[in-house]
């Protein structure tokens, strides 16, 4: 672990208090955490062991990395990276071949036990040429790599769940980091890919907490995926007032009514996109104008089709997902008592 | 068909039905904190983008609160503006990053938002370069040219 401060770090970096009360500023709200922690999150992650991380890159499309990494323009989310010591990236790094790879053994070494272990991509176990690094497979490095990590960090459904390698028929016989490694504590963040500051965000919290963060049942943090993108989607009301696209052209699309008959898989999906969005909270899927596609979820992409509705899709029994799309605690409780009482007012032809 | 203008279907801002629902709450929560900022001198954080709201919602509440006499910014990894709305005790803050991209918006009800004012942990090391400027002043440096 390396014996610096990230407060010293930072500081040494020419990074203000003051930029770092904005970035926990925002992490407290990707966190859901009240806006007036900002200050104690900050004391904390100031107070931090900068942590040595790894970054195994197995079966994936790189997706992950583009996602987190902006090439162009530092934004504020690089500096909870720089906040860590990345001590093994290939896409970021500039180490090639056996320098890199030396390099990965030194920090696994001088850190033993305490780096935090990051993996994208799936890992094939039909034929273990199918992706190998440096002449090692994806299995062997994941299981030696895994021996001295504090914790995993499963970034992307690829590697939290198998993802898009591990779709009918998975030739490459793809599996999840979960599948292989019991006696660690493993994050998954799933997503294809995940939200860029959701991955800072389990960072922050790693580094303000110091410990691994509440899970739920399918070990992604409370705090990212505690909600469904249906709790928190600002065209609840219309779903509560039965006001449905029926294509991607009529009516309905065009006031930005619920896209639950167009596929939306919202209802049964958790995650942030709903409050956090993506591109610097520009938009999500869903304020586009197109349906949740469930990336965050085990097995998106054999559950039936983008555009099939729930109720006749595969991912589970209608009465599974009506009361999935029933329950929640969103802010649009109220709103939802609001939309009834405007569908009861509402003139002919406006509502189902 | 060429550019984004060709495309022929346009989402309708929210309005009225087409509204989340969640506008009126949260001025009436704005509102309960100014009446706790009063009486018992308690400020209050309302993260915007915690709430869902449709497109144009945002700005109409921005809108609604209107700016007051104090307008502040600071550049510190990307721009950030703290205004004062045209309610005393009513702050929008606006964090940018460095690609301009808006990071958060925070209604603060509060005397002064904490972010303006100087931070304690960088006393210290503020002081030690002061004192060594003022040490230092009018002489040459390793170029030759005076300071100061």
């Amino acid at each position: 672990m390396r014996d610096v401060l990230v407060g010293d770090y930072l500081r040494g970096r020419g990074v203000s208090r003051r930029s770092l009360l904005k970035f926990c500023a925002a992490a407290a709200s990707w966190m859901a955490l009240p806006p007036t922690m900002a200050q104690e999150i900050a004391a904390a992650i100031e107070k931090a062991r900068r942590p040595s991380v790894i970054w195994l890159p197995f079966q994936e499309c790189t997706g992950c990395t583009e996602s987190i990494t902006r090439a162009e323009t530092a934004t504020l989310e690089s500096l909870i990276f720089d906040a860590i010591s990345l001590d093994y990236q290939h896409t970021l790094q500039a180490a090639a071949g056996d320098a890199a790879e030396e390099a990965r053994h030194q920090a696994m070494k001088e850190n033993w036990g305490k780096y935090l272990l990051a993996v994208d991509g799936s890992i094939p176990l039909a034929n273990p040429g199918y992706s190998t690094i440096a002449g090692v497979s994806n299995l062997d490095m994941l299981l030696e790599a895994a021996k001295g990590a504090a914790a995993i960090i499963a970034i992307g459904t690829c590697a939290a769940f198998g993802g898009i390698p591990a779709a009918r028929p998975n030739p490459t016989g793809a599996v999840a980091v979960s599948d292989l490694i019991k006696d660690k504590p493993i994050i998954n963040v799933s997503g294809c890919p995940p939200i860029p500051v959701v991955i800072t965000g389990v960072l922050a919290q790693y580094l303000t907490f110091g410990s691994i963060p509440d899970l739920d049942r399918l070990g992604r943090p409370r705090a990212f995926y505690g909600q469904s993108i249906h709790d928190r989607c600002y065209r609840r009301p219309f779903y509560e007032r039965g006001q449905f696209a029926e294509s991607f052209d009529d009516e309905g699309a065009r006031k930005g009514w619920c896209l639950f008959k167009l596929g939306c898989k919202g209802p049964i999906t958790y995650n942030s996109c709903a409050t956090i969005k993506w591109n610097g909270g520009t938009s999500f899927p869903i304020e586009a104008g197109h349906g949740c596609i469930g990336c965050a979820e085990p097995n998106f992409w054999d559950k039936g089709g983008f555009y099939e509705a729930l109720s006749v899709s595969r991912w589970g029994t209608f009465g599974t997902v009506a009361a999935a799309a029933a329950v929640g605690a969103a802010a649009g409780v109220a709103s939802a008592a609001l939309a009834r009482h405007r569908q009861a007012k509402a003139p002919e032809g406006e509502s189902r | 068909m060429s550019g984004l203008a060709g495309i022929p279907i346009k989402i309708e801002q929210a309005s009225g039905k087409l509204a989340s629902g969640n506008v009126e709450p949260l001025l009436h929560e704005i509102g309960h904190a100014l009446e706790q900022l009063i009486e018992v001198r308690k400020a209050s954080i309302i993260d915007l983008r915690g709430v869902p709201l449709a497109p144009g919602e945002e700005d109409r509440i921005l809108e609604f609160l209107g700016t007051g006499e104090v307008r502040a910014e600071f550049e510190a990894s990307g721009l950030s503006t703290v205004n004062e709305s045209r309610f005393p005790g009513v702050w929008v803050v606006t964090h940018h990053d460095a690609t301009g991209d808006v990071m958060s918006r925070l209604i603060e009800i509060t005397l002064v938002p904490e972010i303006l004012c100087s931070q304690v942990e960088e006393l210290r090391d503020s002081h030690e370069r002061f004192a060594l400027g003022v040490r230092f002043m009018g002489e040459p440096t390793a170029d030759g040219i005076r300071s100061g």
